[in-house]
C-alpha cells in the first residue's frame, strides 16, 4: 500500500522503510554512489567530496537545530576543533585515519558539551549568542595558540592513510568521505528511532512539558550538543583531510551561517531535507560559475558581479525559503513522491 | 602606568561606546516592540553610510545635506524591509526570523558590493578637524564629534519616547500587544515606526562610526560587537543598552590599547560569557517566566 500514512502499530511508524520500492530506489542510489567515482572526471568528484562533507555537517546541525530547537552559530568552530585535531595528530602521530577522525569527533564533541553547559539557563536567541561567543573563542584560540596550531600559518598534513594505503587523490578522498555521509545519516536516522531521539524531538516542541514528562532536560541538550559536535568534528577532519591544511579562515563565521541555512533551505527536522539543502546550498556557486563563465563572452564584467551576486543568492534563498516555502526542499520532494505515488489522481 | 595615555584610550573608547550604545539602541527598539533580533543592524548602518559616500562623494552635496539624506535612506530601507520581508514571518518561530535577517544582511552585502566595488573607501571628512583636549587628553575630533551628534540623538530619542504619543504607543504594545490592540492602536504601524527608528539609529551612527573608521562591505560585522552589548545590557532595555554600549565600546578599546587588536573580541566575548551564566537575561534585562 503506498498511498496515505495509517500506520497501524509502532513498529511500522519507526519502520526506515515502507515501501520495497523505497530500498529498491535506495539501493539504486547506493549503487549510483559507487559508480560515480568511475564515470566522473575530476571536477564532478571534487564536488562530491564537498557535497559528503557539507552533508555530514548538515545532518550534525540539524539534530541539534532541527531536531532539539537549540540554535548554534558555532558549528565552524566545532568542525575546526575536528580538522585541527586531526592536523596535529597527523603531524605528530602516524595514526592511520578511522582513528584520528573518531577522535576528532570525541574532541569536538566534548567541546560541544562545554558549549552546550550555558542551554539549560538560557534558550533561543541568546544560547544563539552563547554559541557564538563559543565559536569567537575557538577561532582566538586557533590563531593564537601558535606552538599548536601554527597560528595563522596554520598547518598542513599528511594524506590519510590505512594499511599501506594513502588516499592522497579526490577519488581516494571520495571513498573515505562518501561511505562515511551515508553511514552517518544513516545512524542519524536511527537514533530517532530510540528513546533518547524522542527526547529530542519532544524537547524541541515544548521543552517544559518535556521536562514534567521526566526528561532530563540538561541531560538530553548535552547529548543533543555532543552528538552534533561529533559530527561537525568529524566534518571537519574530513575537510582537514580533503585539503590537506587548516588555518584559522578555513572555519570563518560564515560557514556556521553557511550551515544553518542548508540545514532551513533543506527543511528543520528532516534527515532528507539535510542532505538536500547540503548539496543545494554547495552546488549554487558551481552553477553560478559556470553560469558568469558562459556570460562573459557577451558581458565581459561578469566575473566581477558573480560574488556579489553569489551573496545575494545565498540571502534571498534564506528569505525566500523561510517565507514562501518554510519546511524547504524535504517538503517540495515529498510534494513531487506524492504526486507519482496518487497518479493519476490529482494532489 | 601611564595615566594620560590610560585616560586618552579611555576616552576615546567611551565615546565609541557612545556609538556603540546608539547602534544598541537601535536593536533593542526593534526587539523591544516586534520580538525580533535583527541581525541586519550592521548592514543597514553600512548601506546608509554607503550612502552618504555617494551623495557628498560623487553627487558632491554638502555634507550637512547629505547626512540627513543618508540617515533618511537607511530609515527607510529599514521600513521596507519591515514590510516585505519581516512582516509575512509574524506568528514564526525566533529561529526563522532570525535566519530571515541574516538573509536580508548577506543581500544588503552583496548589493553594496554591487553598486561600490568591494574596496574600502574613505568617506569625505566634515567634522570639524580641531583637536579636542580635555584636560591634558587629547580626543580625536572624529571620535569626539561623532560622541556629540549621537548623545543629541539619544536625548531626542529618549524624550520622544517619554512624551509623544507615537513613543507612548510603542512603549505600550512592547508591553502587552493584546491590551495595545484593545486601546486601538494601530500595531502594524507601530511596528512598522520600530523598524525605522531602529534603522535610524543605526544609520545615523554608521556614517559616524564609518568617518572615523573607513567603510568596506565587511563593515557590518560591528553589528556583532552591538550584539554582546544589547545582550550584556539585557535585550529589551534601552537603559542597559546604553550602560552597555558605553562599556563594552571602553573595554575594547582598551583591550586592543594594551593587548593587541586580536583580543578585542575574545575580551567582549568573555563579558558576555561571564554575563550570560550570571544574569542569562543580561543586566536589566526581564526575565519571562513561563508556563505551560
Amino acid at each position: 500500500m503506498r498511498i496515505g500514512d495509517a500506520k497501524q502499530s509502532y513498529e511500522a511508524d519507526e519502520a526506515i522503510w515502507t515501501s520495497s520500492t523505497q530500498k529498491i530506489w535506495f539501493a539504486v542510489l547506493l549503487l549510483t554512489l559507487a559508480v560515480f567515482p568511475f564515470m566522473a572526471d575530476a571536477y564532478l568528484l571534487y564536488l562530491g567530496c564537498l557535497v559528503g562533507i557539507a552533508v555530514i555537517s548538515t545532518t550534525g546541525l540539524n539534530i541539534l537545530t532541527g531536531f532539539t530547537g537549540l540554535i548554534s552559530l558555532g558549528q565552524a568552530g566545532f568542525m575546526g576543533v575536528g580538522g585541527y585535531t586531526v592536523a596535529w595528530l597527523s603531524m605528530n602521530t602516524s595514526l592511520p585515519f578511522p582513528i584520528t577522525l573518531l577522535l576528532a569527533g570525541l574532541l569536538a564533541a566534548a567541546v560541544g558539551i562545554l558549549v552546550g553547559l550555558p542551554s539549560l539557563r538560557v534558550k533561543g536567541l541568546y544560547l544563539a549568542i552563547a554559541t557564538l561567543a563559543a565559536s569567537v573563542f575557538l577561532h582566538f584560540i586557533f590563531a593564537e595558540w601558535e606552538s599548536v596550531t601554527g597560528g595563522m600559518a596554520g598547518l598542513s598534513l599528511e594524506p590519510a592513510h590505512l594499511f599501506g594505503l594513502t588516499f592522497q587523490s579526490d577519488f581516494g578522498m571520495y571513498f573515505i568521505i562518501v561511505p562515511l555521509a551515508v553511514l552517518m545519516v544513516f545512524a542519524a536516522k536511527n537514533v530517532f528511532r530510540t528513546r533518547i531521539g524522542r527526547a529530542f524531538i519532544a524537547i524541541r516542541d515544548r521543552d517544559i512539558s518535556a521536562e514534567i514528562l521526566g526528561i532530563n532536560l540538561l541531560r538530553y541538550k548535552l547529548m543533543s550538543f555532543a552528538l552534533s559536535s561529533f559530527y561537525a568534528g568529524v566534518a571537519g577532519g574530513l575537510f582537514a583531510y580533503f585539503y590537506r591544511v587548516v588555518t584559522p579562515e578555513s572555519f570563518p563565521l560564515s560557514m556556521s551561517i553557511f550551515y544553518l541555512a542548508a540545514v532551513i533551505v533543506g527543511g528543520m527536522g528532516n534527515l532528507l531535507g539535510g542532505i538536500l539543502g547540503a548539496a543545494f546550498m554547495t552546488l549554487i556557486p558551481e552553477v553560478l560559475k559556470l553560469l558568469t563563465a558562459a556570460l562573459t563572452p557577451f558581458y565581459p564584467n561578469a566575473p566581477i558581479f558573480m560574488s556579489p551576486m553569489l551573496e545575494i543568492i545565498f540571502g534571498a534563498l534564506i528569505v525566500g525559503f523561510l517565507i514562501f516555502e518554510p519546511h524547504g526542499l524535504a517538503e517540495i520532494w515529498h510534494r513531487i513522491r506524492r504526486f507519482f505515488s496518487i497518479w493519476p489522481f490529482r494532489n | 602606568m601611564d595615566w594620560l595615555f590610560f585616560g586618552e584610550i579611555s576616552l576615546a573608547g567611551l565615546a565609541m561606546g557612545g556609538l556603540y550604545a546608539l547602534i544598541g539602541l537601535g536593536f533593542v527598539i526593534i526587539y523591544k516592540a516586534t520580538r525580533v533580533i535583527n541581525f541586519a543592524i550592521g548592514e543597514i548602518m553600512m548601506f546608509a553610510a554607503y550612502l552618504f559616500l555617494a551623495f557628498a562623494g560623487a553627487m558632491e552635496m554638502s555634507p550637512w545635506v547629505a547626512l540627513p539624506l543618508a540617515v533618511l535612506g537607511g530609515s527607510v530601507l529599514g521600513g521596507v524591509i519591515e514590510k516585505v520581508m519581516i512582516r509575512p514571518m509574524l506568528g514564526e518561530s525566533s529561529i526563522s526570523v532570525v535566519m530571515v535577517t541574516i538573509g536580508i544582511a548577506s543581500i544588503l552585502v552583496g548589493l553594496v558590493e554591487m553598486i561600490w566595488g568591494a574596496d574600502p573607501q574613505l568617506l569625505p571628512g566634515f567634522l570639524p578637524r580641531k583637536p579636542v583636549f580635555i584636560g591634558e587628553m587629547y580626543l580625536a575630533p572624529k571620535i569626539a564629534y561623532g560622541f556629540l551628534i549621537g548623545a543629541a540623538l539619544l536625548i531626542v530619542y529618549l524624550l520622544y519616547f517619554r512624551f509623544s504619543r507615537g513613543g507612548v504607543a510603542l512603549r505600550a504594545t512592547a508591553s502587552d500587544q493584546a491590551a495595545a490592540y484593545s486601546m486601538g492602536i494601530n500595531v502594524r504601524r507601530v511596528f512598522n515606526l520600530a523598524w525605522v527608528f531602529g534603522s535610524l539609529a543605526a544609520s545615523l551612527a554608521g556614517v559616524l562610526v564609518a568617518a572615523t573608521g573607513g567603510l568596506s562591505p565587511q563593515f557590518g560585522a560591528i553589528g556583532l560587537s552591538v550584539l554582546v552589548v544589547v545582550i550584556v545590557g539585557g535585550l529589551d532595555s534601552i537603559v542597559g543598552a546604553l550602560i552597555a554600549g558605553v562599556f563594552i565600546g571602553w573595554l575594547e578599546t582598551v583591550a586592543g590599547a594594551y593587548l593587541g587588536g586580536e583580543y578585542r573580541m575574545p575580551a567582549t566575548f568573555a563579558v558576555l560569557a561571564v554575563i550570560l551564566v550570571l544574569r542569562p537575561y543580561g543586566l536589566f534585562g526581564t526575565h519571562d517566566i513561563e508556563r505551560v
